[in-house]
Parts: structure tokens; sequence; C-alpha cells
């Protein structure tokens, strides 16, 4: 083997440093794109509009006051709601794949729509009992059932040292809790109010709210500055339990961390929107493909991914079914199959970064 | 035999409610020191404890002081590496405590050296999941060398590598050993490897320290016999290296 011809010099480290010039520039352009898509999503709707009125709108440079009030009453918080929640379900949807050391897992593998859904069933059957307006009930509540999913979850796990399957079979186990609650209440409730569930458990944009907009992002800000922190350590989570352990890595601690981050994501985004799926499966599969599973590139360009493929998907929508807005969780999961397919047959060993 | 670089006191390892590992104490100067033994007789565990990964009753000692894991490197018995990573970025994880969001160059240029020690620099850009088994395994232990660390555990280090790499890492290890006065510890199955390599033979039946001691003085039938209940010769190479030569399972067998 003759490497002492190369040793000494910089010469073998600058195809690392040339990966990684490569990797920074694909996250560049993905953050371009996802910057692009929410300006066509904008852009797109009942009236559509240009590129420059759009802009002049953010600006505050129009004078027409009707556009203007329909960017930013009502298509600017769909559009950041769009972005906001795809990437806190691409960053989750990565994270719990990396945890669990499953590629098919995703925000939802361990019953969090289930628990959310519950929950607005419950706000939607019960919240005219409560002083507060519908619109804060059924988000607040799908939150809080949420968490006490998270919290039974990180119970069992807790108690059982926190292995993947033991989180899988908590999951599961959570997750067939919240369906059974869920039908019983959707067992007992009048037409009218089930035809509210159902649509609730849709996932669509046109729930997006101003509110909502604050509370994805103040999530995705807790939870972004400590995921980053663990790059490397999750990175090398991907080596494998025994590989990251020998590393000196306390295995379990770092899993039950990312875990509740996990899950305040995926809280916060279904809370407000309902279940999106296949966003969370489709967008870490695409990064990974693209940058390898260097969390310093492959956690920036799942979220950028999975913002991108919610605009894409929300923009599709609107095209689609002028007028009336198609809920956007049946196109990604329309979407999302094929090229999830596409994704796992052009795998092969080896075949990437 | 140099001064004692790593002490261990009375150490005692309990998996559930089995003991496996009982009341052993030893002490281990630079070298390479090869761990053998039938299945079952503790010599992972033993490894995995000295990691600190296992709990352990006992006292284990570095130069004197309480052994803390950074001093350490531990590579476990192999498990295959199914990460989107390449070769390079797998040994670069070996300076994990050492990472930032930008990379040194003296972390990259130890990555580099640990590839190129271990003869696999051509396989720094390939992808871990698409190496063979040997060469994983190679990676793996560039990895752990990548810190130059003062104790080296290693688990099988040999098992997937086929004869002319199995020859050339630890004749390596041994030299590394030599030459930065530290102390490698190897748990093998190949006895006559270990005899041909180590400085110092442990071999562990159930639990303990069944015999201690250069390689040549302590591989004789009877010990044979005695720890893996196997009828084997001893033959004499060259080198003046005793090889062991298995004959058969003996009538008795032995008890578990």
């Amino acid at each position: 083997m003759s490497s002492a011809a190369l040793r000494g010099g910089g010469g073998r480290r600058s195809p690392y440093r040339r990966s990684l010039r490569l990797r920074l520039l694909i996250v560049s352009g993905m953050g371009a794109a996802l910057a692009a898509l929410m300006l066509v999503d904008l852009m797109t709707g009942p009236s559509t509009l240009s590129v420059a009125d759009v802009i002049a709108i953010l600006l505050g440079l129009s004078d027409d006051a009707t556009a203007a009030a329909i960017v930013w009453s009502i298509r600017l918080p769909m559009t950041l709601m769009a972005a906001l929640v795809g990437v806190s379900l691409g960053v989750a949807g990565l994270q719990m794949q990396t945890i669990l050391g499953n590629p098919l897992a995703s925000p939802f593998t361990l019953g969090f729509s289930a628990a959310a859904g519950f929950g607005a069933a419950v706000a939607i059957m019960f919240g005219g009992l409560l002083p507060v307006p519908g619109w804060v009930a059924a988000p607040a509540a799908a939150f809080a059932m949420t968490s006490v999913a998270c919290l039974m979850v990180y119970a069992i796990a807790h108690l059982r040292g926190g292995r993947p399957e033991v989180l899988i079979l908590g999951g599961i186990a959570v997750m067939f809790l919240f369906q059974a609650l869920q039908s019983f209440l959707q067992f007992l409730a009048s037409p009218e109010v089930l035809q509210q569930i159902v649509f609730w458990l849709f996932g669509s944009l046109m729930k997006a709210s101003w509110a909502g907009v604050v509370v994805v992002a103040a999530a995705l800000a807790a939870a972004l500055p400590w995921l980053a922190r663990d790059s490397w350590r999750l990175t090398a989570l991907g080596l494998g339990d025994a590989h990251a352990r020998s590393l000196g890595i306390d295995v379990a601690v770092l899993r039950r961390r990312v875990f509740v981050l996990t899950a305040l994501l995926t809280a916060a985004a279904v809370a407000f929107v309902g279940t999106i799926g296949f966003i969370g499966l489709v967008a870490p599969h695409a990064a990974r493909g693209l940058v390898g599973e260097d969390q310093r590139f492959l956690l920036p360009l799942s979220a950028l991914a999975g913002g991108g493929l919610l605009l894409s998907a929300s923009i599709a929508s609107k095209v689609v079914a002028q007028g009336a807005v198609l809920p956007v969780g049946i196109v990604t999961a329309l979407v999302g199959v094929p090229i999830l397919c596409v994704l796992v047959m052009r795998r092969r060993p080896g075949g990437s970064p | 035999m140099t001064a004692p670089l790593l002490e261990i006191e009375r150490v005692a390892i309990r998996r559930g409610r089995t003991t496996v590992v009982s009341d052993l104490t030893v002490s281990l100067g630079a070298g390479l020191t090869a761990i053998c033994g039938p299945n079952g007789s503790g010599k992972s565990s033993l490894l995995a404890a000295l990691a600190g990964l296992l709990p352990y009753g006992g006292a284990v000692r570095l130069e004197g002081r309480p052994f803390h894991p950074a001093d350490l490197a531990y590579m476990p018995q192999a498990a295959a590496l199914a990460a989107d990573l390449t070769a390079f970025e797998v040994v670069l994880l070996g300076r994990l405590d050492r990472l930032r969001w930008r990379v040194g160059e003296d972390d990259l240029a130890a990555a580099v050296a640990a590839l190129d020690d271990l003869g696999i620099a051509d396989l720094a850009e390939r992808p871990v999941r698409a190496l063979s088994g040997g060469q994983q395994q190679l990676v793996l232990l560039a990895q752990k060398l990548v810190k130059r660390p003062r104790v080296l555990l290693l688990d099988e280090p040999t098992s997937a590598l086929d004869l002319q790499r199995q020859l050339a890492v630890l004749e390596w290890l041994s030299a590394y050993a030599a030459s930065a006065g530290a102390l490698v510890v190897a748990v093998l199955h190949d006895l006559s490897l270990a005899a041909r390599y180590a400085t110092r033979l442990l071999l562990l039946r159930d639990g303990r320290l069944h015999a201690d001691g250069a390689p040549e003085a302590i591989l004789d039938p009877a010990t044979i016999d005695a720890v893996y209940g196997v009828e084997a010769e001893i033959l004499r190479i060259r080198t003046g290296q005793p090889v062991v030569a298995p004959l058969r399972a003996s009538a008795a067998g032995r008890p578990t």
C-alpha cells in the first residue's frame, strides 16, 4: 500500500476539505431554494401575485391595501407555518431515525400523532365548556397530549435502560392507547363534532395563525442549539451503540435528551397543523443521500429539505385545487410515497455520500 | 518487565445475578498483553469494565492514580458499520472529545497518520458501509489509534482479518506499545498468534485468572487442557516462540 509517497503534505487532507466545501455548497443551495419556494408560495393562491408585488408588499412599499392584507394576514402566516413545520418535521424525523437507529422511523413513529389527535378531539368535544376560544383550545390540548405521550414513552424507556427496542415498544403501546381513546370519543361524538374532529386530523395549513408561527418558531429556537451542540455525538451514534459507547458517549443520556427535544418539535408542529406525514421520513433520507451522516451538514440540510418539501406540497395543493385548498397532508402523502420509493431504490450499499 | 502501568486489584464483575469475573488481581506494564480463554470466561467483560462501561468491584489504577476512561481507547468486538460516513470520518470520530464545529488541522493530521499506520490510506474516502468486514475492522482500529492512547483495550482486534493483516496489525501494535511506552491489551483466540507477539499472556477460565506470565513460560499441554479441555502439543518455531497444535477435545471434556 503506497501511502509513503503521499505522507507528510496536506495532500490527502484535501479530499476531505473538498467534500466539506461541496457539502457547504449543497446546504447553502438548499437554503436559497427554501427562500425561493417561500416567495412562490406567497405568490400562489386564488388571486395570483407577481414576484414584484410580493416583494413590494413585504417591504411595505405597495399601495394595494387589499393585496397587502391578503399577504400579511392570510398568506404569510401559512407560508411561514409551512416552512417552520417542515423544518421541525425534517429535524424531528432525522433525530428519531438517529436515536432509534432505524431509517424507517419518523416523528410519528412513537405515537405522537395519535396523542395529538386525541388531544384535539377532546378540545373539540368539550372545549365549549372552557372559557377559551377553539383556536387556542385545540392546539393547546394537542400539545399537552403529545407531551403526555412523550412522558409515558420516556418513563417506559427510562425503566428499561432506554434501548431503541424499548422506546419503539413503548411508543407502539402509547399509540394504541391514544388511538383507542380517540376512537371512543369519535364513537360518542355527534355527526357535526365528528366531522370537525376528522377535519382536524387532516394535516392542513389552513389552521395556520401568527400565534402558531411564534410557538413553532420558539420550539425550534429552543431545540436547535442543543441538537447542534450534540452534532458530533449524534454522528458517532450512527455507528451503533457499542461503538458510540466505546468513544465515551453516555448513549442512554444522549438518547433521552434528543428524544425529549424531538417530542417538543413534533408536538409544536402537530398542534397547529395536524399530522403531516412523510416529510419527517423523506427529508432526512434525501439529505443523508446528499451529504452523508456528518450531522454538521445533515442536520441543517434535513431541516431545509423538510421546509422545502412542505412548501412545495403547499404550492401544489393550491395549484391543483384552484379555489378550494386541498389539505396539504394529503398532498405530502401522495407525493411522498413515490419519492420514498425512488430514494430506497437508488440506495446501493456505499452509494453515498 | 517494566514498572506497572495498570494495576487491577481484586476486580469482580457481575452481570445480572451471574458473577463473570471474580477476585482478579494483576499488574500490567507497558507492552502487548494478550488475554485468552474459552467462550464465557470473562475476557470481554473484563475489557468493558476497564473501559468504564461495566460496573465492577475492586480498584483499577493507572500509574498509581485512579483510572480514568479518558486515558484509554477501547475497541469492542466487531459489529458491522452501517453509517453513511467515509472511513476518514469514522477515524476522525476517535478524537470525539476534541472535535468542534471546525475540525482542527492536528485532528485531520492525526486521522491521516492513523490510516497510514495501518496501511489503509487508500480507503480514506470510501463509505464504510461498502467496506468488507476486515477493512471495517482496520478502520475501527485506526479510530482507536487516533488518540495515541496510553492504554489500548482491543476485543478480538484481528477476528475478521486475513493472515497477512493479522500479523501486520499485531506486529504494528507491539511496536507501538514499545515505542510509545503504552499498554496494549488484546483479547485473542489464537494462542499461537498471542504467543508470537505478546510479551505477557493472561489465561482466564470461569472468570478467574488461571495462568499469567510470558507465553513461553505458561503454555504447556497441562495448562491448555485445564483451561480449554483440549489435548494439544506445544511446538517450538525458529523464533523460539511456542506454537499450540491442538489434537482433540479431551475425552472427559471440561465442566462448564
